[in-house]
């Protein structure tokens, strides 16, 4: 997805990870994606660089389906379909 | 000829059915044996975070590491000298490791604690209690126990503990995907 469309994306369940650092994100997401339907939208906010590139790769592992990211100013809005 | 096939296919069947058996199951076993502030960490920040990714997680502690599992507020009775001597001399829980580099007379771990904090990375006791809540299984080496005279009774409360042989750490990581010695 385009930048805009993630910022048009309306989240379901906003997940807020920021100021913790590895695996805080990823374990902030597993514990807040119980929460969300499938088919819902998922939001997880992370000021930690490497969640950009370890929230992909546990969507593919827990089979959701990753949109995309938008970095704004050293926080990164992850966004992700259940 | 179809009964040639026949049996064929079941041959077959039962191979893959023996192959599916002998498949590694998504599960990581890790051996922790260093006991080293820093690769203790690295131990438990691999292991939350596969609990994260609904890998199911199993640590073997055996040698150094076991004493890690120690709980600093309680004590065993009826030790021999040797031992009290290990149990005095070894760490008495997460909060006594040391770093394996750069340790200083204490003043690197201290250090590291204090950058730890500031940048909010969760120390070992947290990530301890976490691995609990997370289900990460905990066995502990028999051998390394007796060895280091440490008893059942002063090691922490943690719910998914166990006491095993090399037996036990073998089997589960026959059928885990990962392995790692830390």
């Amino acid at each position: 997805m385009t930048t805009d469309e993630l910022k048009a994306l309306k989240s379901d369940k906003t997940v807020d990870a920021r100021g913790t650092a590895c695996p805080g994100p990823l374990l902030a997401a597993k514990k807040a994606i119980g929460d969300v339907q499938a088919g819902q939208i998922m939001e997880i906010l992370s000021s930690d660089e490497g969640t950009k590139n370890d929230i992909p790769k546990w969507c593919k592992k827990m089979e959701y389906n990753y949109l995309g990211s938008i970095d704004e100013d050293g926080i990164y809005r992850l966004f992700l379909k259940k | 000829m179809a009964n040639e096939i026949e049996k064929q296919v079941a041959e077959l069947a039962e191979k893959v059915k023996k192959l599916e058996n002998r498949q590694a199951k998504d599960q990581i076993s890790i051996i922790a044996y260093s006991g080293d502030l820093d690769k203790m960490l690295a131990a438990m920040i691999i292991a939350t975070g596969a609990r994260a990714m609904d890998t199911e997680v199993k640590i073997f502690f055996t040698f150094w590491a076991t004493a890690m599992l120690r709980d600093k507020n309680k004590s065993a009775k009826g030790k021999d000298l040797m031992s009290k001597m290990f149990g005095f001399m070894l760490p008495r829980g997460t909060s006594q490791l040391k770093l394996s580099k750069l340790n200083i007379c204490g003043m690197g771990t201290a250090m590291l604690k204090g950058l730890m904090k500031k940048k909010r990375v969760a120390s070992l006791e947290e990530m301890l209690a976490t691995a609990g809540e997370l289900g990460v299984e905990i066995n502990v080496c028999e051998m390394s126990m007796d060895l280091m005279g440490f008893k059942k009774e002063e090691m922490i409360d943690y719910p998914n503990l166990k006491y095993v042989g090399v037996g036990s750490y073998l089997a589960d990581a026959d059928e885990s995907r990962i392995q790692l010695f830390i």
